[in-house]
């Protein structure tokens, strides 16, 4: 008991070396578990990107590939999918619901989406969450629109307002407007921090509807030019699509119908299962995560290397102070507890402290970072993980300090009570 | 509270001694027949440096072992026992105070005179049983030893005089009634005036608590307060290098 209050007095008495000590380790865990919280966010923010959908379809393709068009809307699809193939595939009786995705127009560099009605009652994030409209409506009209929100708000749009698809993806309009078809704003998403914030979506019908007379890559002027009007009159079906989300009635048979649909003989397509998929392209990113981990680790390692050096520059001084406690009883191990105390009290005050001001800080800047990076960093109560390393901090800085508690239980044992030179 | 100290018997007792600093053959050695100190006497003891009072003293706290003889303190062997257990008894029967900087520097006045009590049960019962009753004797103590204990006695020690400061070492020294007290020059950095007072309330504990006092001082002025004046160079014989005599 005599040792954590000695321990407690000694470290109040040398205020400003250990306030500083205390504020490298602070800094140093609010970068390590920082970097760990942003890392976290990062790969659940990108694993939320969809859930409750248990396949993707797409043709044959790599299926990091299929993952990036169909879900982040990055890059293109190589080849569509037939919509006899997508009438052979929402027959089989293990599939609950499917929702067609075709991409390949865009507006201002945002991609349309041309999708159906379920998309927005299938479609999940994060953890089951659906999507949201927060102004509006989904699409009635033929040629009605959806605007994710960071379209909406970037864009400045409102309800109502009309805007012109461009035909390919490119962030500039190549002059092949789909210029005598203009939407209508029906509805603005709610946020969601995910690639839907960046999409515009459209009806299947609308896809077709636009691409009349486009058969052949770009506008023919004799294949039939169409007005809305007249349109809106035509049945419209839809002849491809570029992916196909699907949700199954039994997570069971997800990979019997992956096994039939990469095996389907009509036409190469081929089915993922986005958490596997996910996994995959994450541990791409796997060796940045290692890196910045490896280097915050760093930063602890000399905040704790710096403890060191400051208690083992004070050792000299207080060579006096080891005697005296000699003197009144103390055994040598006494001594050695005294300085491993002391390191491991101002390595658990500097976690505790960097804890607190991350926490702090992420709850002042958590809606700048939001807002900038469109990251979704939780605070909740810290998790195991930051827990573990706040302790890896504390053990660290105890398993330093016994280099300087060495030297001082030497010393103490052979400077007794009388101090020689 | 000196009821529980024995009369008789010596308190220190040390005999045919050999010890040396490293084992060559050049490193300082310490050679000593016979030393005695009976219970409740009062000894000065004059050492010249490199005499081996350093050697003497430490022989006798039990911060180190001879190679050789028997070191007998309060009519226990302790050259035998292990180191921990020297330190308890240390603990346990005796008080020391030094030359100077003899307190804790982040304490205050009255914890630097309580501090012996954490590492020895013995004396915190012999103090008191609670803890109010542990201030109440270690106020009892700055007090007769000219320390106000409701003011110097809460401050830092490390902003008192060096007076104030060798005061408060002796009444460390003295709470619980150790049978031993080992003052090392405690009056070499005070002047003559203080030297007296210090001395004189040094006593009056001594006579109160019944115990053994060995005191180590170069000042023939003080000697005849003393029951024995002993010369170190007549009971101990040393041998250093000529290294060390640089």
């Amino acid at each position: 008991m005599i040792i954590l209050r000695l321990a407690w007095q000694s470290i109040l008495n040398r205020k400003s070396t250990t306030i500083l000590t205390i504020l490298s380790i602070a800094i140093s865990t609010l970068l390590l578990v920082g970097v760990e919280k942003v890392r976290t966010a990062s790969r659940a923010s990108f694993i939320n990107t969809i859930s409750g959908t248990d396949l993707i379809i797409g043709a044959r393709t790599g299926g990091v590939q299929l993952l990036l068009y169909s879900v982040f809307h990055i890059g293109d699809a190589t080849s569509n999918i037939t919509w006899k193939t997508v009438g052979d595939i929402k027959k089989r009786r293990e599939v609950k619901w499917l929702v067609p995705i075709a991409l390949g127009d865009s507006h201002k560099g945002y991609r349309v989406v041309g999708t159906s009605k379920d998309y927005f009652k299938y479609f999940k994030y994060r953890r089951n969450i659906p999507i949201q409209v927060k102004e509006g409506k989904v699409f009635n009209d033929l040629f009605d629109a959806v605007l994710g929100a960071e379209v909406a708000k970037n864009l400045n749009y409102k309800i109502g307002n009309k805007i012109v698809l461009a035909h390919g993806t490119g962030p500039v309009s190549l002059g092949k407007d789909h210029g005598d078809t203009p939407f209508r704003i029906s509805g603005i998403l709610a946020p969601t921090n995910t690639p839907i914030d960046k999409a515009i979506h459209v009806s299947m019908e609308a896809i077709e509807a636009i691409h009349i007379g486009w058969e052949t890559g770009t506008f023919v002027e004799g294949n039939g030019k169409k007005t809305p009007e007249i349109l809106r009159q035509m049945k419209l079906d839809p002849k491809a699509v570029t992916a196909l989300y699907v949700g199954l009635k039994s997570k069971m048979s997800t990979f019997s119908l992956q096994r039939w649909i990469n095996k389907y003989r009509q036409e190469p397509i081929s089915a993922i299962l986005p958490g596997v998929v996910f996994g995959q392209l994450w541990s791409m990113v796997g060796n940045v995560e290692t890196a910045l981990f490896i280097i915050t680790s760093m930063v602890v390692f000399t905040a704790i290397l710096g403890m060191v050096i400051s208690i083992l520059s004070s050792l000299n001084e207080r060579r006096r102070e080891m005697a005296i406690l000699r003197a009144v009883g103390a055994k040598p191990i006494q001594v050695f507890a005294l300085l491993t105390v002391e390191a491991t009290t101002i390595a658990t005050l500097g976690a505790l402290i960097g804890l607190f001001c991350l926490y702090g800080g992420l709850f002042f800047i958590k809606p700048l970072i939001e807002s900038l990076t469109g990251l979704y960093i939780e605070i909740v109560v810290p998790d195991w993980n930051e827990i573990a390393l706040l302790f890896a901090i504390v053990f660290a800085g105890f398993l330093a300090s016994i280099l300087p508690a060495i030297r001082a239980y030497k010393k103490s044992l052979s400077d007794g009570l009388m101090i020689r030179g | 509270m000196s009821l529980s100290i024995k009369k008789n018997g010596t308190a220190i007792s040390l005999s045919n001694i050999k010890f040396s600093w490293g084992s060559a053959e050049s490193d300082f050695q310490l050679k000593l027949n016979n030393f005695q100190l009976n219970r409740q006497e009062s000894s000065i003891l004059v050492a010249p440096s490199g005499a081996g009072k350093s050697t003497l003293l430490s022989l006798i706290c039990g911060t180190i072992r001879p190679e050789e003889g028997t070191v007998r303190i309060l009519d226990q062997s302790i050259e035998n026992k292990s180191a921990a257990e020297r330190d308890s008894f240390r603990a346990d029967h005796l008080g020391i105070i030094f030359q100077q900087f003899n307190l804790i520097p982040y304490l205050s006045a009255i914890d630097n005179v309580l501090l012996p009590l954490h590492f020895s049960s013995n004396r915190k019962k012999k103090s008191g049983e609670t803890q109010s009753k542990l201030v109440l004797e270690a106020e009892r103590l700055l007090r007769a030893l000219g320390i106000v204990p409701e003011t110097l006695g809460r401050q830092k020690a490390n902003t008192l005089s060096i007076g104030q400061q060798q005061r408060v070492a002796a009444a460390r020294a003295f709470i619980g009634s150790p049978e031993l007290i080992i003052a090392d020059e405690p009056t070499s950095s005070l002047d003559e005036k203080s030297q007296d007072e210090f001395l004189d309330q040094l006593f009056s504990q001594k006579e109160v608590t019944g115990a053994t006092l060995l005191m180590v001082s170069h000042n023939a002025r003080v000697a005849k307060r003393f029951n024995k004046s002993i010369k170190l160079q007549d009971i101990c014989t040393t041998s250093f290098t000529e290294e060390k005599m640089l």
